[in-house]
């Protein structure tokens, strides 16, 4: 794999991290397992697409779909609790809906951003070369994420959401309303997914109603992924393992795509197949160090 | 008063094959800083009549005031603020994944709007620090540990504590020494009555051990089938044997039920 794949890979795994914190909140802290986030990745690019043609700020646009992703999660989160829909289906239920609605916000299947001044070119002025800005931004972006994402879980809100995942019936009996705090967190994981497919579409230049496609597989694999490397712990360490997972896990997928085995090599048709492999293998190798290496 | 019910009547499972009447028309009225064992067979209704008071569904029919309050149509979550609860289960009253500081700082907000200001504070340590101490576990030298690792005995402690931390204005024990061994289970009952009665708390026990009920609380309820068959209080209580209790319960249901579990005493 070339220098410049791996600065690629890193680059994914951090803007896709801010999606993956995003799972691990309702995976990991809700217990909920959410696959809006096919559809809020894209919802967020699409927002901020459409705001920047109609000559916002690139970094308001960055806001504008941090809201509407946060809108989705919600919406999802009152299906579950309020409309009593089991959480897998609720979340499928808004998925779907986005899809639609993605068409509507972009008045077609994609939205491009040729031409148009993205949070990276502002960065670039400085005169930085395009691959670092991005990944110094990305960084920068990200860790934020991480920092108020440990703060919040330590907030007495954020720990009443730790339990309603770990508990609901406790914490129940301690007072809290389960509902609002589910609502609350799935929208707070929505807002993050959508904000992290707002910077990929400024990124990429674009933004398509299918580039959600397998977000929540590729998000579980890296919280998976991070889970099984740097193991599970507190709050600080999950969060962090989410994120270094996500890089983990794109640089093997770069890894794998790179790798020739003489006249056989993968394309990246074959992403889904590796990722499952990945999954699988980020999944038993705890128990394969158990049983082989005691 | 501090808890009355007014003819609560609950069916499950209400016009199917199932249907079961798990309370009939109940009324009672509890005073404040009264400790009520409540005994029965299984399905009597006692763990029923403690969920109903709870909050966990509401009654087909009848009235429940808390502390001068009308709570018929309160959920769970807003009742807590006034009931302190601890399960049978030794789990349920806990979070594994949390510390114990982390745990008993979220029931120290019961009751109270939970913002952005930090979970644990520095200053409730020292007070959790003192209330374990009262445990003899050692747990107070281990705040920072999860709570997954404790055992059920300790688990079943620390949610006593819990249950009392923000004075509740009733609290509701669920057979919560049942799942637990007959050392552990003793120890859990002597913290009980500490914490009862150093709070004057107004309390009500389930339990399925009668000689438990007749040694805790100042008043004693069966219930059968969804009615309270036998209430009694004070100096007659007090006196109360194990056989008295049979009898009474003989000739009050003049039914052979000598496969009944409650006799399991």
């Amino acid at each position: 794999m070339s220098w410049y794949a791996l600065l690629g890979a890193v680059e994914q795994g951090l803007v896709y991290g801010i999606m993956v914190l995003g799972v691990y909140l309702t995976f990991r802290v809700l217990n909920f397992p959410d696959l809006t986030v096919d559809g809020s990745l894209p919802l967020g690019a699409a927002v901020s697409a459409v705001a920047i043609s109609f000559g916002v700020n690139p970094f308001a646009a960055l806001f504008l779909a941090l809201g509407a992703g946060f809108l989705a999660g919600m919406v999802t989160g009152f299906l579950n609790t309020k409309l009593g829909i089991l959480h897998l289906l609720a979340s499928i239920l808004t998925m779907i809906a986005l899809y639609s609605i993605n068409i509507r916000v972009m008045s077609g299947p994609n939205v491009s951003l040729l031409g148009r001044n993205t949070v990276l070119d502002l960065f670039m002025r400085f005169g930085l070369p395009g691959y670092v800005a991005s990944i110094i931004l990305f960084t920068i972006i990200s860790l934020s994420i991480v920092v108020f994402l440990v703060w919040f879980l330590h907030t007495e809100f954020g720990q009443s959401m730790l339990a309603t995942g770990d508990n609901p019936r406790m914490i129940t009996s301690q007072g809290v309303n389960t509902h609002t705090v589910i609502i609350l967190g799935v929208g707070l994981s929505n807002a993050l997914v959508a904000f992290s497919g707002a910077l990929i579409a400024q990124n990429q230049g674009a933004a398509d109603v299918n580039m959600g496609v397998g977000t929540i597989v590729a998000g579980l694999a890296s919280v998976i992924v991070g889970e099984t490397v740097f193991g599970r712990g507190g709050v600080l360490r999950a969060v962090v393992a989410a994120l270094l997972g996500s890089i983990l896990y794109r640089t093997a997928i770069a890894l794998a795509l790179s790798m020739k085995l003489g006249a056989f090599s993968f394309t990246p048709s074959d992403l889904n197949l590796i990722t499952a492999l990945l999954v699988v293998l980020a999944l038993t190798a705890p128990r394969i160090k158990a049983r082989f290496f005691p | 008063m501090m808890l009355e019910l007014i003819k609560i009547t609950k069916y499950f499972h209400r016009g199917s094959v199932n249907e079961v009447l798990a309370l009939h028309d109940i009324s009672l009225d509890v005073g404040r800083g009264d400790f009520v064992s409540i005994i029965g067979s299984n399905g009597a209704g006692k763990s029923t009549l403690l969920n109903c008071v709870a909050g966990c569904f509401f009654p087909d029919q009848g009235v429940i005031v808390l502390d001068q309050r009308d709570v018929s149509k309160w959920p769970e979550f807003k009742r807590a603020a006034l009931i302190g609860r601890v399960f049978q289960d030794p789990l349920l009253g806990t979070c594994a994944s949390m510390s114990i500081e982390q745990n008993l700082a979220l029931a120290l907000r019961r009751g109270r709007r939970r913002g952005l200001g930090r979970g644990v504070r520095f200053e409730d340590r020292e007070m959790f620090r003192e209330k374990l101490t009262h445990l003899d576990l050692g747990l107070e030298n281990r705040l920072q540990d999860t709570v997954g690792l404790l055992s059920g005995g300790q688990r079943q402690a620390l949610t006593m504590v819990m249950a009392t931390l923000a004075r509740p204005e009733i609290l509701l024990l669920d057979e919560h020494t049942a799942a637990l061994d007959p050392k552990t289970g003793q120890q859990i009952l002597d913290l009980t009555q500490r914490l009862v009665e150093g709070m004057g708390l107004t309390t009500l026990m389930v339990t399925h051990n009668m000689h438990q009920a007749l040694r805790m609380g100042n008043r004693l309820i069966m219930m059968h089938r969804g009615e309270v068959i036998l209430d009694i209080a004070g100096q007659e209580k007090a006196r109360l044997q194990v056989d008295d209790l049979l009898a009474r319960f003989y000739t009050l249901k003049k039914e052979a039920f000598s496969s009944d579990k409650m006799l399991l005493v």
